[in-house]
Order: structure tokens, then C-alpha cells, then sequence
């Protein structure tokens, strides 16, 4: 049924305009609503029910809740890149022109073919998924995996990349007082009085928390008016942020705490122009006041989850805030006096209240006089058996209740009342989870059935019903008493005393837990009690996780799911002990909790990026030539932060054209390149030589001044970590060369060692990787170009031989210049102070232009280096890697007494045969490339399971040698040169031979000449 | 997200601008005695470390600061800083004595001479 009779007359809806009707659609259909309604209110007031379908069993479901602890009506709004999934529509404020979907239902919400998954349910209890999709194998990846992805998750994803704008900001304050209901405006209030600086944060469009639904006055007026006087103060002082719409997601160390605010949700329309979507606020808070308030629990009765059964206190907010009743005849379904408020509300709206019933056998408080007076039928000692439900389970029509005693027992006695919507209410859990997010303890208080808190050890106090304080006194002397230790706190002496305000509310009496309604007819099938609804987690699931042996809480979570789903079991977390209780028999502060981690409710992505994106995402560092490679067909590709061209294309090459051409440009004439990137680190002081012999594993200290060593770094477990040529300037004074991706690493390495280990040592350690630009002149003509720009030293072969440096000028730019080759040609390294970098390039390109000189970027010398079999730390190492691995053993030191990695290297292990080795590789046929880590094996097997011994750690095409070439790590690769290894691959078995690891000059004669 | 202050500069820094180095006070056996370093030394060396609940002594660097290592003594529990000291010092007498378990061993015979410096790595 649609339409009027569901939006109730004027006295409610204090929220919602009638003045501003606003048109939407839901599942396609055209609705209406007021300005003020939430998504949940409008559909619900044009008499739909169903939202969504469950997660796993498909069943349809309704709204329950009345805000962030909504965990059935997700929707999805928004299209195309816009679209949002999984929001609760409690939460979505309603805006002229919203498009909302429901989720998880195909084709349609009305008839969902997924259904089927609630008629098979006994296959799909908890944990199915661990015992199934087993057998036969090959089904993993063709049938079971798409159906699992298919069937898994409940919204859609945006369909194109987000184009809104997000925002990050930093603040520090005195105070942060979370959630603005009453306890938290008191808190707010005291804080502010005194001066501090204050933030409040609430993650509801309107202040007041449940001051608008429940009873009593402040001061002789309606707790609402307390409310707006109080946010108008705070609105008026200088000193306080208020932040609506925001929520505190996540307590971290030190009162680190994480606020997520939705700046334009609610209407795009409103939205200032460039401001961000949402903005993620990171405090730094010198006290911390959680107000957060509770959330009430439902009951665990048989098909509890049907659309129309909602929170007792959902149900009258519904009707005091937007006008709207859930249907057209209900039954509250109590344990304690609260729900009584929501019996006398919906009669006071004229909404038919058709039995309160409640489990306690003597409900005598006031509020239960009242609801007697009013006429309402109350039925005491009973409890809901069982549902009727009508139209596919889409709503119900009846109840049927029976004598209800603690304990399970069989349903006697039976009756039915006609009913369209239900109201429950199983109690009300304080809202700690910011509380626990960083450690804080909890103790169960037996009184409400429900955890409080207990110690913290950060500056966090605890004010109002998230302390389990319910009582309105209460609530508003707990709050001021926090803002004024906050403040005396922080000011080391007592602030402003807040004059206390003078609450009376309707005594309430006490509660009575019910973890479990019996039910009607057979247990679970048909049957289910759920516990947590959004991930379809019933009573039974949790008692079979206790049969089956997942006894703790921690396996009973985990096993079943229970709270898992993106609630964090806000509604299900409490019931789900009270069944584990039942179950096991020990009582529930036995049984212990589960732990709660941010964020309190989802947060965007965009919103963890905040500016970090796109071209924003990383630091970009670039040489001083970078401009030049940019036009000049430079294809750039990310070394660590750095962007280096991988070549350079004109027009008509492809890439592999273009590494090509710059291969043989480098062998038959001469290359430039930009090694700016590789690490330049200065160690200088008397005790630097004795400094380097200890961090490399050869010897530094014998190094004659004006030459150049390669030198091996180990760590402390005897890896390779590091390498490069290290050149000595003076007597104390050494320029050490690292990988470009290892130059801050080795730099703070230096200095741990000489900061935390030999601090006897006088020596500096200072990185210079961008103090120079650095270039590669390489291959047989590179003396022409130097010879052609002009030299202040001589480059012959006896005038700067072969790992020697010179210091001068070449043209007109000052430089080190050092006989260092990683192509194996003849090979100049300039170093030049990096502002004369450009112009120095462009000097050398243009003095190099009648020899056929070109700039040749990462990829050509990968290649070059390989065809000369030199290692690159990161391929042929990967941390297990120690130089005798690959072939460098003669590297290692036997005279010196201490270097890093020595004693380790010692290790019988480590020079144990059948450890991976060095080797080069040949394949059968010269044209086939092998891809990159191919695994190759001992003995070939039609199909796996085979044992492999070991991979290809660089694989490249070779056009010095016209064929393809590779290095790979094999197990006692030494021993197996000659023969011939297969690599099982996808597309078939290659076969390669394996040889030295050099395949071009092994001799070394062309960088000597 | 913890606050932690440099003793050497001064500067009162989030945990991401430093560098946190691991347990303090470990001793390298190769620095002083190359010669003859068992097996079972190297492996504590290289890989036992100490979990305490409760006071615990680790090494940080100003990172982002003024690049000085450090030592603080921190309580694993509540995350509280008790005490930051040089990187070539032991903590006060105090601390030495309010360690527990593993750490009071370590420190015993070393509270009889408070505030002393280790002895002299020498140079090689």
C-alpha cells in the first residue's frame, strides 16, 4: 500500500518542511519527500518497506535503525562516477533530484533470483565456504572463482574514475568533545566557558542526539530547547570548532584521533564552489571527552529480520522527526521500560498500537502506567514465538506470542495479533568503540546487561549513556563534570563551574536481558534468529561455531563472520555473547570481547588521499636534464622517486626499436647518458679509509688516491645490500657511488654505523646524489668527443687509465671526470655541480654529433650491461644473495679482521652446495626471449607439481649478438655449465643452455683500450 | 600515531618524522672480539630481541629533524615516553632499576656505575 497513510499529520515530523516538496527516484520509480527527510523517511513514507536484499540468503529487508547503526537498508546513490554504494539510507539526506538504488538483488528488488539461497540455507551455514569448493581442482579457476566474485560484495563500484575534490587538514585543541547530545553540549559548554580550545564534532546533521525522542525537561522545558540554547552559545564563542556531519572514525595513540566530514553529500547543490567533497580532519587532542551515546539492541527472535521490524526508539524517531509511521498497526516488543515511550508516541500520532508485549513478568514503572492509562494493551511474562509474514517475506501480518520464561523451553500457548510493523527493543549497549580503539579496557555491567568502560591510559574521559549513565541528572552532570576536569586539566587549575541545569524525566524501572525467543515449530530452518544482519549471521550459526569447536570469542567472530560486516557488529556484537554465554555456559564477562578498530563507519578513499592523487600521489624527482629527455622522445619510466627515460623514440620507433638503435649507437660509435640518479655520497675524515674497509667487503683502505674500486656492501646477515665504485679523492677523503634506488638508504646506513656503533670514528658522511649531474660518455669513439669539446687533462690511455679519476674542465664546465664502465666500452664519467649540467650535456651532444653521438637511456644499459654479464642489486640479488653466489667471492676480503656481513658469511650454510648461482643462459632457439623470474626445473613432468631450481633474474634481446640472451640463479649452476635446463611456461617448455654469465668481450679488453 | 621529542634538538615530532631503530643496548660481538664470535652470539646479535610488557629501551632517529640517533625508554603497555638519553649512554640509575624481567638482568651489574658510558668500542 502507497502513499498518505503512512506520512502522518502535522504535530510530527519536526525535522522535515512541508513547505519543500523534493523529487527522487528509488529503483527507478519516481517518489516524492520533504526537505528534512532522509532517504529512509521518503521511501518509507511512500509506503515501501523493502530496500535491499541480505547478503548471503537474499531475504528482503526493511529499515531498522535510525542512523549510523543502520545495517539492512544500504543503498547505492549517485551515477556513474558519482555512484556510492552501501550507504545507509538513515543517513542519506534527502535532496531534490537523488538517485538511489537498492543492492544485492537481481534482477529486480521484488523478485530477486538470488532468493534461492534462503530455500538451500542448511548448505550455507556458518564456515560452508571452508568445506566446500574443494573438489574437482580445475573448477577453482573457470567456475567456483567467478561465481564467488559474482556473488560476492553488495553494491556496485563507480564506474569511472571520482572527480570530486578532497581535503585533509591538521589541527591541535585543548579539547575534543565527541558527539553532541546532551552529555556532549554540557561537556562543550564547560570546556568552552573556560577558554580552551574545543572542537565538537557529531556525525548528524542536527545536534541534540535522542534529546528530541525522549522524555523529560530541563530547566521546565522540552530537552529540544535545551539543546538549540546551548549550540546557539556555542555557535556565538570564538574559541570552539562545531563540526555537523562529522565523524570522530578513530582514536590513535596519544589522542591522535581521525574526524571524517561530509561537506556536500547532502546537497550537491549547496555545495561552495571548489570545496571539497569531505574532508579528513587529523586532531591532535590535549583531552578527549567521548559522548557518543548508546544504540539500542534488537531481539534475537525467530525471522526477526523482516522487513517492518525495527528499533523501538528507530520507530518513534521516525514518527517525532519525519512524520512517518512504519505501518499501520504495530506491536512493541519490550524488555524494559524505554520501549514504552515508542507505545505512547505512535498513539499519540493515532498510528494503532495493537499489544505492548514484554518479556518481564511485572513491568510497574511509570511509563508503563502511562501506556495502561492511555489504553494501550499491555501483555506481560510473553515473548514474540513467530512471524507471519505475507508476500514473499516481504511484510508481515501477524505475530504470535507466547509465555516466555529465561532458558530455552518449548512455545505453549500460543496467540496471534495482527500487526503490519513491529517495534523492539532488547536493550541499549554504550557506544564505546572510540573507547577501545587504542587499548582502552571495558568491564560488563551486570545492571545493564551491557560493557561500559573501565581504564584508558590516554587523556580520554567518558561522559552520558556511552558511559551507561541513561538518566537525564545524570547525563547532564557527567557531561559538565567532564569539560571541567578537561579543563582543569589542561589549565593546571580549576576552570569556570558550570551552574547546573535541573532535569526531571519519568523514573525508569529496571531491564531484563533476553538473548534468545523461543520459537515456534522446528529450530533454524524456516526458523532463523538473526544475531547480525548484514552479513546473515543467525543464533544457530553461533551455537554451531561452539559445537564445532571455535569456542572463543575471537573463533566464534571470525567463523561465523558475526560483526564483521561494515557496522562492526554495533547492533549484534552483545547478543551474539549473550547466545555464546548460553551456549558454553559461562557467563558473558567470561566470554570476553572482540576488539574494535577504525574507523567507527566507513570513510571514502578519496577522503584517505586526500591531495595525495594523481600527479600528487608521489614525490617526482627529476635531473637537470629531465626537460631535455622530455623533447626529445624521452620514454620515461619510475626508478624509485626518480623519473629516468627507458629510451628515446622518434616517431617511427616502437621501444624495442629505439633500445635497439641505442645498443649498437653505444658498441659501434658512442652513447650519453644521464647517470645523474646513482647515489654520490662524500665520507671524509682520518679514520674514512678504516670506515669503508669495514662497510665493504673488499679493501678501501689500499686504494691509491686518484683511483677507483668496486666495492661489494653486505648487511649484518651476509646479503648483498649495495654496490658501486667508490673512488678516492685524497689521503681522507673518498666519493662512494650507490644504486640510484639505494642512495638514502645507504646514506642513513653510513650514518646508524657511525652514530650508533663506532662513534669513535672521525668521519663525515654527506649525500651528494643531487649536488651533480653525472654522465656516461660510452664506446670506441668516446675520445673523439672529448678531443672535440676540449679537455684540461689527458685521456689517453696512459694519461687516465682504466678505474682512475681526473679533475678539470671539459669545454668550458668544471668536472670529475672517471674511467668507470658499466657498458663494457670505453667509458668517460663526468660529474659536473649540477647547475652546469644542461649546459654541459648539450655541449658534449653537440661536440659528439659528427661521430654519431646520441643520448641512450635505462633499458640500452641494462642490456649493455647484462651482455658483459655485470649484476644489478634488485635482479640477480633479492636479499638471500651473497657474493659468492655470484661468483664475487674473489670481492671478499680474507685479511681484514671486522667487516659487515663477515661473521655471517661464515656460516656452513651459506657456502653449502646446491645454493643458487650465477649463470648465463642461451636458448634453443636465439629468437625466443625468456619472460622475466621463468622458473626452470630438474625433471620435466607433464604437468605440475614439479620441482623447480631457480629463475631467470634479467632476460633481455641482444642485438650486438643478433640473439637472445639471460642471467639466472640455478642451483649449483656452476656445476651444471653445458647442459641444457627446461622452463615449463604457459605457452609450452623452452629449453636454454646454460653458460658463464658473460656474453660479450669476456676478456674486458674494449673498456681498457 | 605517537609523540615523541628529541633530546637532542629539541623538536616535539609525530612519530612519522623519526625512524624507529629497535631495541637498544645490543651489543655487536664483531666490534670488539672479530676473533671468536660463537655462533650462539652472532644469532642473538642478528636476531633475539626482547618483548617486554611494560619498559622497554629502543633506539629513534630525529628523521626528519636533526638526523640524531637516541635512546628512549618507552612502557609497551601505555605508550608513555618515560625518558629519552644519548646514544652512547645507559639510562639513570632510576629506569635501570624500574626494569623488568630480561631488562633487569641486562641492567644488573650495570647500575653500581650510573649514568656510565659503555665501554670504549675502539677503533680497528
Amino acid at each position: 500500500m502507497a502513499g498518505k497513510p503512512y506520512r502522518l499529520g502535522t504535530g510530527n515530523g519536526n525535522l522535515i518542511d512541508r513547505s519543500k516538496p523534493l523529487g527522487f527516484t528509488f529503483d527507478g520509480k519516481q517518489m516524492s519527500g520533504f526537505a528534512g527527510d532522509t532517504l529512509a523517511s521518503a521511501v518509507m513514507a511512500n509506503g515501501h518497506k523493502v530496500f535491499g536484499r541480505s547478503f548471503k540468503y537474499h531475504r528482503p529487508r526493511g529499515v531498522i535503525g535510525l542512523g549510523s547503526e543502520e545495517m539492512n537498508a544500504l543503498v547505492g546513490v549517485g551515477e556513474g562516477a558519482c555512484h556510492e554504494p552501501n550507504l545507509r539510507a538513515t543517513q542519506v539526506e534527502l535532496h531534490d533530484g537523488l538517485v538511489a538504488v537498492s543492492q544485492n538483488r537481481w534482477p529486480n528488488l521484488d523478485f530477486d533470483v538470488g532468493i534461492v539461497n534462503n530455500a538451500l540455507s542448511r548448505f550455507f551455514p556458518s564456515g560452508f565456504y571452508y568445506k566446500t569448493f574443494k573438489w574437482p581442482q580445475r573448477f577453482w579457476k573457470d567456475v567456483y572463482e567467478p561465481f564467488i566474485r559474482r556473488a560476492a560484495g553488495l553494491g556496485k563500484a563507480p564506474t569511472g574514475p571520482d572527480p570530486a575534490r578532497y581535503e585533509q587538514i591538521h589541527v591541535h585543541c585543548d579539547v575534543l568533545v565527541v558527539g553532541a547530545g546532551v552529555a556532549g553540549l554540557a561537556a562543550a559548554s564547560a570546556a568552552t566557558a573556560s577558554g580552551l580550545r574545543v572542537i565538537l564534532a557529531d556525525e548528524n546533521p542536527r545536534f541534540g542526539g535522542l534529546a528530541d525522542i525522549s522524555g523529560g525537561t530541563i530547566d521546565g522545558k522540552p530537552q529540544r530547547d535545551w539543546v538549540a540554547a546551548r549550540c546557539g552559545e556555542l555557535a556565538a564563542a570564538g574559541n570552539v570548532h562545531i563540526l555537523a556531519r562529522t565523524t570522530v572514525a578513530g582514536h590513535y595513540h596519544h589522542n591522535y584521533v581521525m574526524l571524517f566530514e561530509r561537506l556536500g553529500d547532502h546537497d550537491p547543490a549547496a555545495v561552495v564552489e571548489d570545496a571539497p567533497r569531505h574532508r579528513l580532519w587529523k586532531v591532535r587532542a590535549g583531552q578527549v571527552i567521548l559522548a557518543s551515546g548508546a544504540i539500542e539492541r534488537p531481539i534475537a527472535f525467530a525471522n526477526n529480520d523482516r522487513p517492518g521490524i525495527m528499533l523501538a526508539s528507530a520507530v518513534r524517531g521516525m514518527v517525532e522527526r519525519y512524520g512517518v509511521a512504519p505501518g499501520l498497526m504495530g506491536v512493541v516488543f519490550a524488555c524494559n521500560d524505554d520501549a514504552y515511550q515508542t507505545a505512547l508516541r505512535l498513539k499519540a500520532a493515532g498510528v494503532g498500537v495493537a499489544r505492548v508485549v514484554d518479556i518481564r513478568a511485572n513491568p510497574e514503572g511509570p511509563l508503563a502506567a502511562e501506556a495502561r492509562a492511555a489504553g494501550i494493551d499491555v501483555t506481560p511474562a510473553s515473548a514474540i514465538a513467530a512471524i507471519i509474514d505475507t508476500h514473499g517475506g516481504k511484510s508481515i501480518e501477524a505475530v504470535k506470542i507466547a509465555p516466555y520464561s529465561p532458558g530455552r523451553g518449548r512455545v505453549v500457548n500460543e496467540s496471534r495479533i495482527d500487526c503490519d510493523f513491529i517495534a523492539v527493543s532488547g536493550g541499549w549497549n554504550p557506544a564505546v568503540h572510540l573507547w577501545c580503539h587504542n587499548g582502552g579496557k571495558l568491564k560488563f555491567d551486570e545492571g545493564l546487561q551491557a560493557f561500559r568502560p573501565d581504564r584508558h591510559t590516554d587523556q580520554m574521559r567518558i561522559a552520558g549513556a556511552a558511559n551507561g549513565t541513561f538518566d537525564l541528572a545524570g547525563c547532564l552532570d557527567e557531561g559538565y563534570n567532564a569539560g571541567e576536569a578537561a579543563a582543569r586539566d589542561v589549565k593546571g587549575k580549576a576552570g569556570r563551574k558550570m551552574k547546573r541545569a535541573k532535569a526531571e524525566q519519568a523514573a525508569q524501572g529496571e531491564g531484563q536481558s533476553i538473548w534468545f525467543s523461543p520459537a515456534t515449530g522446528k529450530y533454524n530452518e524456516g526458523n532463523k534468529h538473526f544475531l547480525d544482519f548484514q552479513n546473515d549471521v543467525t543464533a544457530a550459526d553461533v551455537e554451531l561455531a561452539q559445537r564445532e569447536g571455535y569456542e572463543s570469542v575471537e573463533h566464534t567472530k571470525r567463523y561465523t563472520t558475526l560483526g564483521m560486516a561494515t557496522d562492526q557488529g554495533k547492533t549484534s556484537n552483545i547478543n551474539g555473547l549473550g547466545i555464546i554465554s548460553d551456549a558454553s555456559g559461562k557467563p558473558i564477562p567470561a566470554v570476553g570481547t572482540t576488539t574494535f578498530r577504525p574507523p567507527y563507519t566507513p570513510i571514502s578513499f578519496g577522503s584517505i588521499a586526500g591531495t595525495h592523487a594523481r600527479h600528487l600521489f608521489l614525490p617526482v624527482r627529476r635531473t637537470a636534464i629531465h626537460d631535455w629527455h622530455a623533447a626529445h622522445g624521452g620514454d620515461f619510466e619510475p626508478v624509485g622517486q626518480w623519473h629516468r627515460p627507458y629510451c628515446y623514440r622518434s616517431a617511427s620507433e616502437d621501444r624495442h626499436d629505439a633500445v635497439n638503435r641505442e645498443i649498437l649507437i653505444v658498441r659501434e660509435a658512442v652513447g650519453l647518458l644521464d647517470a645523474s640518479t646513482l647515489g654520490k655520497i662524500e665520507i671524509k675524515g682520518p679514520d674514512a679509509a678504516a670506515f669503508l674497509d669495514r662497510i665493504y667487503t673488499n679493501t678501501f683502505s689500499t686504494l691509491k688516491v686518484g683511483r677507483a674500486r668496486y666495492g661489494l656492501m653486505m648487511n649484518e646477515l651476509g646479503f648483498l645490500m649495495d654496490d658501486g665504485v667508490t673512488v678516492r679523492l685524497a689521503e681522507d677523503h673518498f666519493l662512494m657511488h650507490t644504486t640510484s634506488g639505494g642512495a638514502d638508504r645507504v646514506g642513513a646506513w653510513l650514518e646508524e654505523w657511525l652514530q650508533t656503533e663506532w662513534f669513535d670514528y672521525k668521519v663525515f658522511v654527506t649525500p651528494v646524489t643531487e649536488q651533480w649531474s653525472q654522465f656516461a660518455i660510452a664506446g670506441p669513439k668516446a675520445r673523439d668527443v672529448l678531443e672535440k669539446l676540449g679537455c684540461s687533462f689527458g685521456f689517453s690511455k696512459e694519461e687516465f687509465p682504466f678505474m682512475s679519476m681526473q679533475e678539470g674542465t671539459v669545454g668550458d664546465y668544471p668536472v670529475r671526470a672517471y674511467r668507470i664502465s658499466f657498458s663494457g666500452e670505453l667509458s668517460f664519467e663526468l660529474a659536473t655541480p649540477a647547475n652546469f649540467g644542461l649546459g654541459l650535456w648539450e655541449a658534449l651532444l653537440a661536440a659528439g654529433e659528427e661521430f654519431g653521438m646520441k643520448a641512450y637511456g635505462t633499458e640500452a644499459l641494462h642490456v649493455l650491461r647484462a651482455e658483459k654479464g655485470f649484476i644489478v642489486i634488485g635482479d640477480e640479488t633479492d636479499g638471500t644473495v651473497t657474493p659468492f653466489d655470484v661468483g664475487m667471492g674473489g670481492l671478499v676480503s680474507k685479511k681484514k679482521k671486522d667487516f659487515i656481513g663477515k661473521r655471517s658469511l661464515e656460516q656452513s650454510f651459506l657456502k653449502a652446495p646446491g645454493r643458487k648461482q650465477l649463470v648465463g643462459l642461451l636458448t634453443d632457439d636465439p629468437k625466443f626471449v625468456l619472460p622475466d623470474g621463468a622458473h626452470a626445473v630438474a625433471d620435466l613432468k607433464p604437468k605440475p607439481p614439479m620441482k623447480t631450481i631457480g629463475h631467470v633474474t634479467s632476460t633481455y634481446w641482444s642485438p650486438t649478438l643478433k640473439r637472445s640472451i639471460a642471467m639466472a640463479m640455478i642451483e649449483n649452476g656452476q656445476a651444471l655449465l653445458g647442459q641444457t635446463l627446461s622452463f615449463p611456461l604457459e605457452s609450452g617448455v623452452v629449453r636454454a643452455k646454460v653458460v658463464e654469465p658473460v656474453f660479450y668481450d669476456k676478456a674486458g679488453e674494449r673498456q681498457n683500450v | 600515531m605517537l609523540v615523541i621529542t628529541c633530546p637532542v634538538c629539541g623538536v616535539e615530532g609525530e612519530e612519522g618524522d623519526f625512524h624507529y631503530g629497535g631495541q637498544a643496548h645490543i651489543r655487536r660481538p664483531a666490534t670488539t672480539d672479530p676473533e671468536a664470535i660463537t655462533d650462539a652470539e652472532q644469532r642473538d646479535y642478528l636476531f633475539m630481541r626482547l618483548n617486554p610488557k611494560g619498559l622497554h629501551f629502543e633506539r629513534w632517529r630525529c628523521d626528519r629533524g636533526c638526523g640524531t640517533w637516541f635512546h628512549a625508554a618507552r612502557d609497551t603497555m601505555s605508550l608513555e615516553f618515560k625518558a629519552y638519553y644519548g646514544i652512547t649512554e645507559l639510562p639513570s640509575a632510576d629506569l635501570m632499576k624500574a626494569a623488568t624481567g630480561p631488562w633487569a638482568k641486562f641492567f644488573k651489574d650495570k647500575i653500581a656505575a650510573p649514568g656510565a658510558k659503555p665501554a670504549r668500542r675502539g677503533k680497528r
